[in-house]
């Protein structure tokens, strides 16, 4: 079966979505996600979207719910690249990507994780100096 | 109002919805839509197509170039022969689903249109018409 690959790079991982989504594959990108980010305790998940001509609510509902099991697994999902013509009718659709943060780019993208992850270390260790 | 040229496509599958947003985009190509009416005619037709597959149990899309005056548009009509609407006001109101879905598909299609017209007949089945002009 047709699926979409995921790369790793440091604690995140990155998927470029470049193909017509269809149910099936959508299933499967959500599947073959819950199970990396588990495998590989990744910490963020950055999702590429450059290449997507549409993005109705069927694809926004995919992306809402990618969000939501990443986020109950302690990965937090960033949405990258939309193209202006598809923010611009994602808006008028009334499509709210509930809990997704968005990019411009991928380097963006990249940049929010990073800054959530290393702020986060910086509390733990806040933490570790309250009890000490 | 003359129609230039017409096709029909079926809605049978996820698949025949990828076919549908692939057609209607080179058909708004065609008629020289600019890229963001381009992109809210294939969505509002994905979003059709989809009630069409999910709740109507499958159906057609009949296209047409349709001119009006020195005006060309797209115009696009989901039929389906599935339970029918009894309320389509409720129907139209964003966030009512009956198949847990985000319940934007009608609204949503509404607004990315210059038309809509919706009937339905519960028990006999849905027809959704859209118009996009340039």
């Amino acid at each position: 079966m047709e699926r979409i690959p995921i790369l790793k790079l440091g604690g995140v991982l990155i998927v470029t979505i470049q193909v017509d989504m269809h149910d099936h594959l959508a299933l499967a990108l959500e599947e073959d996600l819950t199970a990396m980010i588990v495998r590989t305790g990744a910490r963020g998940v950055l999702i590429e979207i450059s290449a997507l001509e549409i993005v109705d609510s069927f694809i926004g509902r995919m992306l809402v719910s990618i969000a939501a099991i990443a986020r109950v697994l302690d990965a937090e999902t960033v949405v990258a690249g939309m193209r202006p013509a598809v923010a611009i009718t994602l808006v008028e659709l009334g499509l709210e990507l509930t809990g997704i943060r968005t990019a411009l780019n991928v380097e963006r993208g990249m940049a929010l994780i990073q800054a959530r992850l290393s702020e986060e270390d910086g509390h733990g260790s806040d933490r570790d100096g309250l009890e000490s | 109002m003359t129609v230039s040229k017409a096709e029909t496509l079926p809605i049978r599958s996820g698949g025949d919805v990828v076919r549908v947003r692939q057609r209607v985009r080179a058909l708004a190509v065609e008629i020289g839509l600019g890229l963001v009416d381009q992109t809210k005619i294939v969505t509002a037709a994905s979003e059709l197509a989809r009630n069409t597959l999910d709740y109507g149990g499958g159906g057609d899309v009949r296209a047409e170039i349709v001119q009006n005056g020195a005006r060309k548009g797209l115009r696009l009509t989901f039929e389906d022969t599935g339970p029918g609407i009894a309320d389509i006001e409720q129907a139209m109101t964003d966030h009512y689903t009956s198949g847990g879905g985000l319940g934007l598909g009608l609204g949503g299609a509404k607004r990315l249109s210059n038309e809509f017209h919706i009937a339905s007949t519960p028990g006999m089945g849905t027809r959704v018409t859209i118009a996009r002009w340039k």
